[in-house]
């Protein structure tokens, strides 16, 4: 699977030809949150420049969006892996927060605890993990309290 | 046939560059005066320019004519190609459309009358404000808004043709939130020629010419290369620089005022920012101007981040079309002198009447053009893809410009495109010599020591 691993850090010599998908990986960081909702941009202009529809370009972009926003203001940033295959686009948002206690819960439309200076800027409706189910064919919350918390989604082109 | 800001266009000049396709544009560079700084290259927002041997080349199909490397540029190597009034003698009946703009641009006026004068005292038969249009336009989109519930949320405004080309090449899906009616440039030139064909029985169409007396260059590529319509009803674009000056003479000598200024509130205030939007009388509006304000906000709607808003008015230049890289004022000086104008106007003198503008509703939606697309070939496509992802990793990602790509992610693309090689980054360059210098003298060492 590791055909095509794009992090500087990790092997910056990397071999194209082996792999049948395209990698995008982005750190979303935590304490710059005016910067919250620009790796979600990048992606929407990659899928543009290979010329997918922009349907699909929209699903993906509005649900890494809201998964972007969670984890700034949720879980102070973590990594964004979008993996691109011709026939899906699947999305891993994981980060190293609080985690979330109540998974059945947090995926209620209404709930929410994000921080009253945070609601005051739009967010907070309780509208993020359901848009993100809504606009998604698959996804999967895998969270342990105090450790962190993972969100897969999947797009079908 | 054409001129320029403030001389004549040397016009064997690289007239947009190595991608030639239907698309006229105005903007254009002149090759003698660019010193190759690459100073525009990162104030393009579509990433259109860039430097190669010395000299900036705009891309063709990814130009909006925003007019920014204009601005940018201090050597004035960037100009916005205009018609000009005297190549149009051979026109028996010459129709002048100023735009709302141009009032703001004179500091001795309080008169609209002696301003729109001074035109026919230049030559024209005839004057026909783009204000009443607006005005026309604004009545429209009140009825458009309440009759159409069902209408893709936010309306956008289809006013400024560098939105629009925008939406075109980057935001597909907005194009049917486009308002579907002419643009009020348009709706004039079609009010204008109607009118005066009434006047005038003995003419017919051809014998007239409409000119549009514009802030802007991206107006002059409209005229070129309509957006929803087949072909433009105007027949020129003049600068309102050019015609600033050639009016302020005429006005010092003209005895007589023959033309009666007919817009209201409504279509003067078209000229500045929110001015289409507060004629809607309707608070759920958004209007922004400058066009990375522009870009952030169709980012946000393109998102359905921006909800419970109607109307989105979106101007290409700060401050609306008084901040137009055509005119002479300051925008906001401009704005000022409006509002004072304005002042004892009626609201609107405008009404649609018997101008039934359903016939100038558009007759096509501008079709999309996803001009950053890579290759029609989707395996193509994520092959350079990955490759532009891992050429992106091993550059320095300082985005200094100095290959003559605005990023180092756009240099990544266009080396993989063919139109760059790594070696144009001066980073790259120099860790390749340091390594051809090591080797160097470790052999010349070894032959030392040998
Ligand atoms: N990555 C995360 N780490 C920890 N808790 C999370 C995370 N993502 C979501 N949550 C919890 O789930 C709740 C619901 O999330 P959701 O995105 O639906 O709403 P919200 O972020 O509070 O508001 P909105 O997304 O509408 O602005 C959050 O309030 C938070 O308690
Ligand atoms: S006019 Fe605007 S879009 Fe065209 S090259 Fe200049 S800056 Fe880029
Ligand atoms: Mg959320």
């Amino acid at each position: 699977m590791l055909a095509a691993c794009f992090t500087k850090t990790d092997c910056p010599e990397v071999v194209c030809s082996m792999a049948d998908f395209v990698r995008l990986e982005y750190d979303i960081d935590g304490e710059n949150f005016t910067s919250a909702g620009e790796a979600s941009v990048k992606v929407k202009r990659s899928l543009r420049q290979m010329g997918f529809d922009p349907e699909t370009i929209r699903k993906v972009s509005v649900s890494m969006y809201e998964g972007e926003i969670n984890m700034v203001i949720h879980a102070d940033g973590g990594k964004a892996t979008v993996d691109i295959y011709d026939d899906r686009i699947v999305i891993v948002l994981a980060d190293r927060g609080p985690g979330i206690p109540d998974i059945d819960l947090a995926m209620q439309a209404g709930y929410s605890t994000a921080p009253d200076n945070i609601r005051s800027l739009g967010f907070g409706a309780g509208m993020g993990l359901p848009n993100m189910a809504k606009y998604t064919d698959e996804m999967k919350i895998e969270s342990e309290v105090g450790v962190g918390t993972t969100v897969t989604m999947v797009v079908k082109v | 046939m054409n001129s320029t800001n403030d001389e004549k266009v040397n016009l064997t000049a690289e007239y947009h560059s190595y991608m030639t396709d239907a698309i006229t544009h105005s903007v254009m560079l002149d090759r003698d005066k660019c010193k190759g700084c690459t100073n525009c290259i990162k104030h393009c927002p579509t990433e259109a320019i860039r430097v190669r041997d010395g000299h900036a080349r705009i891309e063709n199909k990814r130009c909006i004519d925003c007019g920014e490397c204009i601005r940018a540029c201090q050597y004035k190597a960037k100009k916005a190609i205009y018609d000009r009034f005297e190549d149009f003698a051979d026109y028996k009946y010459k129709i002048a459309l100023p735009a709302p703009s141009l009032y703001g641009q004179f500091e001795e006026v309080n008169d609209l009358d002696a301003m729109l004068s001074a035109l026919v005292e230049l030559g024209f038969d005839d004057v026909f404000e783009v204000a009443r249009a607006a005005e026309m336009v604004s009545e429209y989109t009140r009825k458009y808004l309440e009759r159409n519930d069902s209408l893709p949320s936010p309306v956008i405004s289809s006013a400024c043709p560098v939105i629009v080309r925008l939406i075109s090449i980057r935001y597909p899906l907005l194009l049917d939130n486009i308002l579907p009616v002419m643009p009020p440039i348009e709706v004039a030139a079609r009010v204008a020629r109607k009118e005066a064909l009434e006047k005038h029985p003995e003419l017919s169409d051809e014998d007239i010419c409409v000119l549009f007396i514009s802030p802007c260059p991206a107006k002059a590529s409209y005229v070129k290369n309509p957006l929803g319509v087949k072909k433009s009803a105007v027949s020129g674009v003049l600068s309102i620089g050019e015609m600033f000056f050639k009016m302020r003479a005429a006005m010092k000598t003209m005895r007589e005022e023959k033309v009666q200024a007919q817009s209201g509130i409504i279509g003067i205030s078209w000229a500045g920012t929110s001015g289409e939007a507060s004629a809607l009388f309707n608070e759920k509006y958004l209007a922004a101007d400058g066009i990375e304000n522009v870009i952030k906000v169709l980012d946000e709607i393109d998102n359905g981040n921006i909800r419970n808003l109607d109307f989105v008015e979106l101007n290409a230049c700060n401050g609306g079309c008084v901040g137009g890289v055509l005119n002479v004022e300051n925008p906001y000086i401009a704005k000022a002198r409006l509002q004072t104008l304005r002042r004892y106007l009626p609201v609107s003198l405008n009404r649609m009447g018997d101008q039934r503008l359903d016939s100038y509703e558009w007759d096509s939606l501008p079709e999309p053009e996803p001009v950053s697309k890579l290759s029609d070939d989707r395996h193509e496509a994520m092959r350079m893809m990955r490759e532009i992802v891992a050429i992106t990793h091993t550059l320095p990602g300082i985005d200094c410009g100095s290959c003559g790509a605005p990023t180092c992610r756009a240099l990544a693309e266009d080396i993989v495109k063919g139109r760059a090689v790594a070696d144009d980054c001066v980073f790259m360059m120099r860790d390749k010599l340091l390594k051809q210098c090591a080797s160097l003298t470790q052999t010349e060492e070894k032959g030392e020591t040998t």
